[in-house]
This record gives structure tokens, sequence and C-alpha cells, in this order.
């Protein structure tokens, strides 16, 4: 194993920046649930690689195991509410949930 | 650095790119599909960083789970959408959103630098893994032994999710409960129903 560990841990946080970044600057409800897998991804890849670290037992591969379980259900009531918000308003923008708010 | 070397960063390399180019095209995709094939790119980068870190199994899991379940949610549901998925950017509340990204991008940055400095010196020499380490049955014999009661607990988090999904997603018009007591609380609809049968 060549490749140090830091260099994974830095692709991690890279990659949930610019997970972050997304959620925070786009407006389309499909890109805010793509951007969250993007840092659960990276989360993951945090995960695994300080069990690489301390290859006693497989406790981070697991809980990323779990993680990536959680994600595909976060996906799938995500997606089902983008498709309920859909059809209530027409529109797939953030700014168009108001239904609180007035 | 021997060939093996070279041809570990190389690999590396590719995944990293992989990785951040499907990550930026997943963020700054105009249309939701191209986001979609984005964070495909992205998941097959993290993949390849599984195996470097010699997790075969979640390897493995990464592709069937989120490039063989996920992605191809994302993509029914931009298909089902329609060219109604694609939304153009708005300039409200500009400024804010900017600056709040921006605060936070810097915060990662300077989490990223502290973080490079105080790991530096402490992986240069990373233990040896047994062979076994990262394959389906060394998980497996501690997932069903150790860890069975989250393993459950998961279980039972799917079922509701897949019934919550089902329940938010199927929408007002497919519900058959308010169909039957629209019916019945008006007979006058049912009649004609009734003399055509």
């Amino acid at each position: 194993m060549t490749v140090p560990i830091s260099m994974f841990l830095v692709l991690a946080a890279a990659l949930f920046a610019t997970g972050a970044m997304g959620f925070l600057l786009r407006r389309n409800l499909l890109v805010l649930l793509m951007s969250i897998e993007l840092m659960l991804n990276a989360v993951n890849l945090t995960l695994v690689a300080f069990n690489r670290i301390h290859p006693a037992n497989h406790a981070g591969q697991i809980l990323a195991f779990f993680v990536i379980a959680i994600a595909a259900a976060e996906a799938a009531v995500g997606l089902a509410i983008v498709l309920a918000f859909f059809r209530l308003r027409g529109s797939v923008r953030s700014d168009e949930a108001t239904a609180l708010k007035n | 650095m021997t060939k093996m070397q070279t041809l570990e960063w190389a690999f590396f390399a590719i995944a990293a790119l992989l990785t951040l180019g499907g990550a930026v095209a997943t963020v700054a995709a105009r249309r939701p599909i191209r986001g979609a094939m984005g964070l495909l790119t992205t998941i097959l980068g993290i993949c390849g960083c599984y195996l470097l870190l010699h997790a075969e199994f979640l390897a493995t899991i990464q592709l069937i789970v989120y490039a063989g379940a996920v992605v191809i949610l994302f993509i029914f549901v931009v298909m089902l959408l329609g060219s109604s998925a694609e939304s153009p950017q708005d300039d409200r509340a500009k400024v804010s959103r900017y600056v709040g990204a921006g605060v936070f991008l810097a915060c990662v940055l300077g989490a990223g630098a502290l973080m490079t400095s105080v790991t530096a010196e402490r992986s240069k020499a990373l233990p040896a893994v047994a062979a076994t380490y990262g394959t389906i049955e060394k998980i497996g014999q501690e997932l069903f032994t150790e860890k069975v009661v989250p393993f459950e607990l998961t279980g039972a988090l799917l079922l509701v999710a897949v019934v919550g999904a089902l329940a938010v997603g199927r929408g007002k018009q497919a519900d058959p409960t308010l169909a039957s007591t629209s019916d019945e609380s008006n007979p006058a609809e049912d009649r004609p129903a009734g003399e055509e049968a």
C-alpha cells in the first residue's frame, strides 16, 4: 500500500465539500438529493479509510455498510416526496415549498 | 518506485479523478439526467478507492446498491418528470447562499489542511492486513455475531422506508378508500353505473 491514507481523507473531504456546496447552491430538488448522496459517499470513504489504519476488526466497513443501506432508504423516500411535491406544485424547485410558510 | 507502486498511484489518480469530476458534474449539471450520470461516475471512483483500501465486499455492495438501485431510481424519476425536471436557476437570496457556501468551503479547506498535517506522519507506516481482511467471510462473521442487532434494525428500517415511500408516492388519486367513500356519499353517481351493468 503506497498511497497514504491522508490522500483518501483529503479526497473524501473534497467530495463532501462539493456535495455540500451543491446542496447549498442549487434549487432543484433532484440535484439536492444527489448532493446528499455525494456527502454520504464521502463519509463512507472516510470510514473505510480509517478502518484501514486499524485493521483489527471491520467496524468502519460495517458502519459504511449500514450507511449504504440507509442511503438507499433515504433516496427511495426522498424521491417519493419529490414526486408528491411535483404533483402538488407542478415543479421541482425547492423555492416552491412554501405550504408551511404562508 | 517499483512498477507495482506506480500502478497503485495511477489507479488512485484515476479513481480520484472520476470521483471529483463526477461530483462536480453532479453539482453543476443543468439537466438532472446529466447529474445522475455524474453521480454514477462518482460511485465508480469511490468503488476504485474501496478496492485500494482492501474493502472488496464494500466495493461490490457499492456497485450493486448505488449504481444498480439508487442511480436507476433517480433516472426513473427524472424520466417520469420529463422536461419539468429542469428548473432555471434564480437570483433570489443569491448573496446569502453564496456567502454561506463560501464560509462552508473555507471551513472545509481549513479542516482538510489540519487533517493532512496531523495524519501525514501517522500514515507513513500502515499496518499490514491479513489476506482475509475485507472479504465477505470476515465481514459476514462480524456482522452476524457482534453487530446482529443493528443489522436487524436496518432490516426494520428498510421495511418502514418501503411502506413510507409507497404511502407518499402513491398520492391521493390512487387511494381506493377515498374513492369508495366518495362513491358512497354520492349515490346519484352510482345509479347510472348500475343501470349500465
